[in-house]
């Protein structure tokens, strides 16, 4: 019986007309081609030890050893809240529905298979964090999601903890300050798509709005500001803002090259996500805006109460693949001279010891970058449909 | 009538008005400062501003020429070197990235379960990490990695690949080269517009244009045979002693990285276009069509594509735009189109904000040449009110 029906599957999946027939041929030849290729050479050429000799400088750069327990305390702060608010959101369904248990089961496999190349150590923090996540989630989903102050401020709270866990990473007040252009590998490239992302964001709303104002003169702009932006290259909107910042700044004023970096990042970014928010704007029908005239409500507060919710509810997907391809987009700071996780790649493998071992360490820095935009991608499909 | 005139100050239009003065004049306060210090800092450096350095001798080489070229020359031809090889790249890549997207896209849709999900792994690889470390792979990780030129890769002992670049046949620059490349061209326009007639043909008259359709095969077979024998072929020659491959048309190592890196980067984003195109045509429609009597590739032509190519061109054209965009990385590895060109030129004479005008300026001319094509085809397909 259940052979019939994998026979049958077969039939109707793979061999159902002659020239299907010859693609699952030629693409069985392909895979197996490929597949045999890529498991000789992780199990037999690839020497991992690239990987494991430099693992703190990929994922930290140059941070103060003896302060480390900073990123490790703000890891552990996040992934509490993390899971906490997923328990909340999840309230009303199950924790552990089949897609959920495939994730923790395939990461739980991965941080084992990863401690192989990598050393026990990150296997371990792996599993740590994963435990924490889970467990945190159970606790909100069982108790925190019947306190109402969890709830309601759950967003205020985020808020909090970016202040918070930056404030902990950058030093300062009381404790021991690190300098940012000391940051490097993939905390440089996460604070810097964080902090950029949060900044273009309210630039990006404005610049929509101003897209769409009756008033003339702010209108022209906004559009000449956000076409121009558009047809530039990135790269060379990074470059001028290391050029020309310090230009036409002050002598005195000399912000350091990650702060440059971020401004170059958020001019971009703004233009993109004002175009993104503007489709959001469009696809408000006319009625809301009548309504909320008619209940008298001003311009601030018919945008922040009834426009902007829906018009933003309406592009989250954009928005993400927006902040998707910010993220990607930090990579081009190598080339300015930043180093973040491509770019520490590239100076570890200017080490005369690790020479040669390209495959190696893109490979492993790809499957970062992939596993950060594929989890954004995920969320963001969740939220669609929901 | 006593009409009450409004006081200035309840007036909405003129705090409009003047809200949008302040705005401009703010601007103005903002521009004239940060013009200020660049006079200043710039003084301080000794630079001036000013074009007529374009005249001096560049004093660097170029590897990809497609004119020729000497150190001697003027920055200004270096810098024409460089936008010709910026058109080189993007005219090729745009060609091949649509031909790839468009068959990842159907593949993406086909009823072969394996040939769906290569195609779904290949775009959520390629969309989910950076660009930047792609160009990094293929040129560290294979085109560098590729046999010495005495012992290269061969394909039907006509196309090698070696450290030193691919080398392909190529047409050799005589006039029946030329004669027969205007034939195919003509034959190609012919055959485009007897398509055309054909379909409007099946469309009006009801009639179902074999005739035609035997002319336009006719057509074909005749172009191939000129493609093949009617061109002066140049076959490369390896000459294994000296390490030379002779004849044939070498494409280097940087050309091909750039070249593949952006194509198989933008076919990935294409493919998910051409996707969500053809998902929008409603099932309805297909089954109406099926139900006319229609055969499936007639669906295709007649029904689904033209409905899908309105939902395709506008995504379609910023795909494009970003391809120009992000042949700009073309500097991270060492391929000298205009980008690159500029940043040597300015590192050498110091002209940063002279060069980035110049190559700010052609961005957005490309882009505008791009976008304007791009308009004329979807004007073509948008559905004609009658």
């Amino acid at each position: 019986m259940l052979e019939n029906i994998g026979i049958n599957w077969i039939k109707k999946n793979l061999f159902n007309t002659w020239y299907n027939s010859i693609l699952t041929i030629i693409s069985v030849i392909f895979i197996s081609w490929l597949g045999s290729g890529l498991l000789t050479w992780i199990f037999t050429t690839a020497d991992w030890t690239v990987l494991k000799d430099n693992i703190k400088l990929f994922f930290v750069g140059t941070y103060p050893v003896k302060l480390l327990w900073r990123i490790y305390l703000s890891l552990a702060i996040i992934t509490i809240l993390g899971g906490i608010s997923w328990g909340i959101i999840s309230s009303k369904t199950n924790l552990f529905n089949k897609q959920n248990l495939i994730i923790i089961f395939s990461i739980s496999i991965t941080s084992i298979i990863i401690s192989l190349p990598l050393g026990r150590q990150t296997g371990i923090t792996l599993l740590g964090l994963l435990i924490t996540i889970i467990s945190s989630g159970i606790i909100g989903q069982k108790y925190l999601s019947k306190v109402s102050f969890f709830t309601k401020w759950l967003s205020l709270i985020w808020v909090i903890t970016f202040f918070l866990v930056t404030g902990l990473i950058e030093g300062g007040l009381f404790l021991e300050p690190v300098k940012i252009d000391n940051f490097s590998g993939l905390l440089l490239t996460l604070f810097i798509a964080i902090i950029s992302i949060v900044i273009c964001f309210p630039l990006g709303i404005l610049l929509a709005l101003g897209r769409q104002s009756k008033l003339p003169i702010i209108r022209w702009l906004s559009i000449g500001y956000i076409e121009i932006i558009r047809a530039l290259p990135l790269i060379g909107i990074l470059f001028m803002a290391q050029v020309m910042l310090p230009l036409i700044l002050p002598p005195e004023v000399r912000p350091d090259r990650v702060i440059r970096a971020i401004c170059g990042l958020i001019i971009f970014a703004s233009a993109y996500l004002a175009e993104n928010i503007r489709g959001g704007l469009q696809a408000i029908p006319k009625g809301q805006t009548e309504a909320a005239k008619a209940l008298g409500l001003n311009t601030p507060l018919m945008l922040t109460l009834i426009i902007l919710p829906q018009a933003i509810k309406a592009v989250i997907p954009a928005i993400v693949g927006q902040f998707i391809s910010l993220f990607k987009d930090t990579s081009l700071l190598a080339i300015v001279g930043l180093i973040d996780l491509l770019g520490i790649s590239q100076s570890i493998l200017a080490n005369p010891k690790f020479i040669g071992k390209y495959a190696e360490v893109y490979l492993f820095i790809a499957l970062i970058y992939w596993i950060f935009c594929y989890t954004m991608s995920l969320a963001s499909k969740k939220v669609e449909n929901n | 009538m006593n009409e009450e005139k409004t006081p200035l100050w309840r007036d909405e239009r003129f705090w409009q008005m003047a809200g949008q003065v302040l705005i401009v004049i703010i601007l103005l306060i903002i521009i004239s400062y940060f013009g200020n210090n660049l006079n200043q800092n710039l003084e301080q450096l000794g630079i001036k501003f000013g074009f007529d350095f374009l005249d001096r001798p560049a004093s660097f080489n170029i590897g990809d020429k497609v004119i020729t070229y000497q150190s001697t020359d003027p920055y200004s031809k270096a810098i024409l070197v460089g936008l010709l090889n910026t058109l080189r790249v993007l005219l090729i890549g745009i060609i091949l990235a649509t031909f790839l997207g468009i068959m990842i896209g159907i593949g993406r849709l086909s009823d072969n379960w394996l040939v769906r999900q290569i195609s779904s792994i290949y775009v959520q690889t390629l969309r989910n990490t950076p660009l930047l470390l792609q160009l990094f792979c293929w040129y560290f990780a294979v085109f560098l990695k590729l046999p010495k030129i005495e012992n290269p890769l061969t394909f039907l002992n006509s196309i090698y690949l070696s450290n030193r670049g691919m080398d392909i046949p190529w047409p050799e620059n005589t006039t029946k080269t030329w004669l027969s490349l205007a034939l195919i061209f003509i034959s190609i326009i012919v055959s485009l517009l007897l398509w055309w007639k054909r379909l409007k043909l099946i469309e009006n008259e009801a009639k179902s244009g074999k005739n035609l359709l035997y002319i336009i095969l006719g057509l074909s077979v005749f172009s191939l045979l000129i493609l093949i024998f009617g061109l002066d072929w140049k076959i490369p020659q390896l000459n294994a002693q000296i390490g030379f491959i002779k004849g044939g048309l070498n494409l280097s190592p940087e050309f091909a990285t750039i070249l593949f890196g952006l194509t198989f980067y933008t076919a990935a984003f294409i493919a998910e276009i051409v996707r969500a195109g053809i998902q929008s045509v409603d099932k309805g429609q297909t089954e109406a069509a099926k139900a006319l009597g229609l055969k499936s590739g007639l669906i295709l032509q007649l029904v689904i594509f033209p409905q899908a190519l309105r939902v395709i061109i506008p995504p379609l054209t910023s795909e494009f735009v970003n391809l120009a965009k992000n042949s700009s990385l073309a500097v991270a590895i060492g391929y000298n189109d205009i980008y690159a060109v500029a940043n040597t030129t300015s590192n050498q004479t110091g002209k940063a904000i002279e060069m980035l005008l110049i190559v700010m300026t052609t961005y957005l001319i490309i882009n505008l040449i791009i976008s304007s094509i791009m308009n004329i085809f979807n004007r073509l397909v948008q559905i004609k009110e009658r």
